[in-house]
């Protein structure tokens, strides 16, 4: 061996160990992140911080419990808004339309999708606060409906189109209509798909916080029905991690950890389980 | 298909329950000042009054005033009063007018972050404007050392701290400043927001202080109750009478005494720079904005009895959150003035 | 991956084969009708949303017109606006954060693709995209008390010693500022870079490998040389991708960036983005062309995130292509 091939070979194998530093550098910082939130936030997630209503200001032994029930007040609304319409566009998109209509759609998908969410939370405050003139759980949810709309639309269409043509011919061979077909042999045979999709992309905007902080704004009490202003873990973490209070900087570490790890389960769950052999989308 | 209509159905039970929470929840927005007693306050009212439900939101006076101007939140908060211009602009949009109602006294202060100055420094009003202007940059500059003999400042830079968020507190500062700096009320001016010359930038009272708690060399401006609840120390300032005056009820008290025989009707004054021997020159009143009209009889009952509990019982929790209380005679004045409320 | 329509003939609006009546019997024209009208929903709400944009701008377009984005001054009390320390921050802390994250998200994505075994590629890929699930309010959380006091006390004071003549490095060390939201945005694009970057290389045919290593070309070089040039645009796209992520990212920025609208050459220097300061100053604009100047920045970005998303997908897709073709490098 030359000495020049030497080098070359230790160059290679040196430069393919930094690559594999790189990978873990990448992956440690997640694991790093969650030890963090473990770390500072682990003692505080107490029976107190589930249960109870927020203290004033200086008090000690308030929790968020107004804050959890206000993010998954939040989030259903939201799937209930914005799943229907990305579902039903994406069979749209899949089943129906022609080409041209198809490009305008997904143009338009896209387009939403590349949103900044803070943007997304200046149009849902002119157009859900201002003229009702209240701060609300319905214009927090319309924001993030807003953000899942795309995410919906784009997977379900992927998926449909994955629905090998032998089952579609089938269905149609036995005398199904269209509809019948897309409705009983289509979509289960996309569903877990589907229903990944969707399960991401509610994880997605259960981290969200930008859109909130001119929607549903914030609530020291519950939020009854959909027409107030509500807490939501993200605002709140945000909210009490520039405070300069030591409790609700504990509190601040605790949701953190609570929010990351709902976010994480739902993920994992989304991928590992329901997802076996399916391409997952990318957000 | 069954299985979504499912779904639904448990959401719209869900709605109906939820819905279904008979306590009267009001909106209200503005002032991180006064947080800590307000918090305290909507807190014991809604324990003696279970039915309602005062929620407040600590986002800046700047939010409080724009917030009630658009009618988003039932009340507002601001610790510097409406200008001409904004009361014009709530009219004009809302179509009545809005009433100031004084709540609690406090004081404005410098804190800081100073390794080894554990104690009170002094501060000129020439010091404060000037390391605010951003010509003072280091702390020991003679204009802090003179005032401060035997204390051994730093030769490092000031970090100066202010207000990123529209704030009432930044107005009493801003208010102070331009009284005593010629140069600032030309350069800056006094508003909720202003084009600040130097410094980083917090929101709200508690993101000043909790930047001044981490960053070493800074100073920043809160109010009093924040340097006392988080144990920052927080410096003299001098008074119009030449007096070295620390923040407390007593000094705080002594520049309201001053404004009382000449109050407005409005109850929009300023004290900052009082005269008096005992008087802190940062001081000032902090106000709830109170729409003169509020169509929901619920809401406005509601709200006028708060009002009521707030200037005679709530006041006995003024003074352990470092607040001093209102003076009789404004209390006086504004329990009138709560009929105008209609 | 997707295959092309498996839709009977009745794809356009006039099928020939049944008549109208039969089809509304069996429920297709409702079908069809009414996925049509969620579909055209989307439009709708995208039409209305860049219009209430534009709109609720307009009199910050009016009153400054171009001299928007040259003016440095945002000054609540005279109102006057200017972007430009907004736009500053904002593509200052996305360059940063792309230097810091592409030499690491390639190196990564390298790794995945090219040397690691599928399953340890896989296994690893499922965390970063665990990692790319992270909200922004939890990095903005670390931010504040993990990496702050770690830049303020140890890495910006070394920044200093070593590299101090140069104007990036000069200044007082507040922790806040610049590079530090820099590096928190490095941290939450890396994720993608990683996950495209490496579909894209994966997707390199394998000719063009066997053929560098059939020439005598070590590992390394076969990807440095041949692999990686061949999906270059791909990867160029991934970049786009993460800087358009980047620029909109709002919470993270706006808890460790100084808030304060600065424009100085010094990483140390505080600053703020377009993003974050519409999360803090919009409730409160107390006039309406405040808020108006502060929704023209919304526009702003918008457009920003819109052309790079645009870019990034045209590349990826031409890569995509390329791969997919006759395989000519």
């Amino acid at each position: 061996m030359t000495a020049r091939l030497r080098w070359r070979k230790f160059v290679s194998g040196l430069m393919l160990t930094l690559t594999g530093l790189c990978a873990l550098i990448t992956v440690g910082v997640l694991f790093c992140i969650l030890a963090y939130l473990v770390v500072h936030g682990g003692s505080s997630v107490n029976w107190n911080f589930f249960t109870r209503l927020p203290a004033p200001v200086g008090e000690a032994g308030g929790g968020m419990a107004n804050a959890i029930a206000g993010s998954a007040k939040l989030l259903a609304l939201a799937t209930l808004m914005g799943v229907p319409v990305g579902f039903l566009g994406g069979v749209y998109l899949a089943e129906f339309s022609g080409s041209k209509m198809a490009f305008v759609v997904r143009y338009a998908a896209d387009l939403l999708n590349g949103v900044p969410s803070i943007v997304i939370g200046i149009f849902a405050y002119t157009l859900m606060v201002l003229p009702f003139k209240h701060f609300s759980t319905f214009a927090g949810s319309f924001a993030l409906g807003l953000m899942m709309i795309p995410i919906t639309l784009r997977s379900t269409e992927e998926f449909l189109r994955g629905v090998p043509r032998s089952l579609r011919e089938g269905a149609m061979a036995l005398g199904a209509s269209k509809w019948r077909t897309i409705q009983s042999v289509v979509v289960p045979a996309a569903y877990r798909g589907i229903v990944t999709a969707i399960l991401l992309a509610v994880a997605r905007v259960a981290g969200e916080t930008a859109p909130l902080l001119f929607t549903a704004f914030g609530n020291r009490f519950w939020s009854p029905g959909w027409g107030q202003p509500t807490a939501s873990l993200p605002v709140v973490i945000f909210t009490y991690a520039v405070s300069p209070y030591e409790d609700w900087h504990r509190q601040a570490w605790a949701a953190g950890l609570v929010l990351l790890g709902l976010i994480l389960a739902v993920n994992i769950v989304a991928r590992v389980v329901l997802a076996r052999g399916v391409r997952v989308p990318r957000s | 298909m069954k299985r979504f209509a499912g779904l639904a159905l448990v959401f719209l039970v869900a709605a109906i329950v939820t819905g279904a929470q008979s306590a009267l929840l009001i909106n209200g927005a503005g002032a991180t000042f006064p947080y800590p007693i307000y918090s305290k306050w909507f807190d014991e009212y809604h324990k003696a009054h279970g039915t309602v439900q005062i929620n407040y939101q600590s986002v800046g006076s700047g939010a409080g005033i724009r917030q009630v101007t658009e009618g988003t939140v039932d009340f507002g908060a601001s610790d510097g009063p409406m200008t001409d211009e904004q009361i014009k602009a709530y009219t004009d949009k809302q179509g009545h007018g809005i009433l100031h109602f004084p709540t609690v006294l406090g004081a404005a202060v410098p804190t800081y972050n100073i390794a080894g100055v554990t104690g009170s420094l002094n501060f000129t009003p020439e010091a404060l404007a000037g390391i605010y202007l951003g010509k003072i940059t280091k702390w020991n500059d003679p204009a802090i050392a003179d005032a401060n003999k035997g204390v051994n400042l730093p030769n490092e830079d000031i970090v100066v701290v202010h207000r990123s968020d529209g704030s009432g507190t930044t107005y009493i500062w801003t208010d102070y400043l331009s009284k005593v700096s010629t140069e600032w009320k030309d350069k800056v001016g006094r508003n909720t927001s202003v084009n600040w010359p130097v410094g980083l930038g917090g929101k709200g009272n508690e993101g000043v202080m909790g930047v001044v708690k981490q960053t070493p060399n800074s100073i920043g401006y809160v109010e009093l109750i924040y340097a006392i609840q988080n144990h920052t120390p927080y410096g003299t300032v001098r008074n119009s009478a030449g007096e070295f005056i620390k923040a407390d009820l007593a000094s705080v008290s002594a520049a309201a005494a001053g404004a009382i025989k000449n109050m407005p009707d409005d109850f929009r004054v300023s004290i900052t720079n009082a005269p008096g021997k005992t008087a802190y020159p940062i001081s000032s009143f902090t106000w709830l904005l109170i729409p003169e009209k509020i169509s929901d009889a619920s809401k406005r009952n509601d709200l006028k009895t708060f009002l009521k509990w707030m200037m005679t019982d709530g006041q006995q929790y003024c003074e352990s959150l470092a607040y001093a209380k209102l003076p009789k005679e404004v209390v006086a004045k504004e329990e009138k003035a709560i009929n105008k409320v209609q | 991956m997707a295959t092309p329509s498996t839709t009977a003939p009745s794809a356009g609006p006039l099928a020939g084969s049944r008549s109208f009546l039969a089809r509304i019997r069996t429920g297709d024209e409702i079908a069809r009708l009414l996925t049509f009208l969620f579909a055209a929903s989307v439009v709708l709400i995208t039409v209305v949303l860049v219009f209430e944009l534009w709109q609720q701008s307009s009199l910050a377009w009016h009153k400054f017109g171009f001299d928007f984005f040259v003016t440095r001054v945002w000054d609540p009390v005279t109102e006057e606006f200017g972007a430009l320390p907004f736009i500053y921050g904002t593509v200052v802390t996305t360059a940063v954060a792309l230097l810091l994250a592409v030499p690491l998200g390639l190196g990564a994505a390298i790794f995945l693709a090219e040397l690691a075994p599928q399953k340890i590629s896989d296994t690893l890929q499922f965390f970063i995209d665990l990692l790319a699930a992270v909200p922004s309010v939890i990095y903005g959380l670390l931010g504040i008390f993990i990496i702050v006091p770690i830049i303020r006390k140890v890495v910006e004071p070394a920044l200093k010693e070593s590299l101090g003549f140069l104007p990036f490095f000069q200044g007082p060390a507040y922790g806040l500022g610049f590079l530090t939201a820099g590096a928190v945005l490095a941290v939450m694009v890396i994720p993608y870079i990683v996950s495209v970057s490496r579909e894209i290389l994966l997707a390199v045919p394998r000719e063009q490998r066997e053929a560098a290593l059939a020439l005598g070309a070590t590992r390394w070089e076969s990807t440095w040389k041949v692999v990686v040039p061949f999906a270059r645009s791909g990867i160029v796209g991934s970049i786009f991708l993460a800087m358009a992520r980047a620029l909109g990212e709002t919470m993270a920025v706006t808890m460790v960036i100084g808030n304060a609208p600065v424009i100085k050459a010094s990483l140390f220097s505080i600053g703020d983005s377009i993003a974050s300061v519409i999360a803090n100053q919009f409730t409160e604009a107390t006039s309406d062309l405040y808020t108006h100047s502060l929704i023209a920045l919304g526009l702003v970005l918008f457009i920003l995130t819109f052309i790079i998303n645009g870019l990034a997908r045209l590349l990826i897709i031409a890569t995509a292509q390329k791969g997919s073709g006759t395989g000519n490098a």
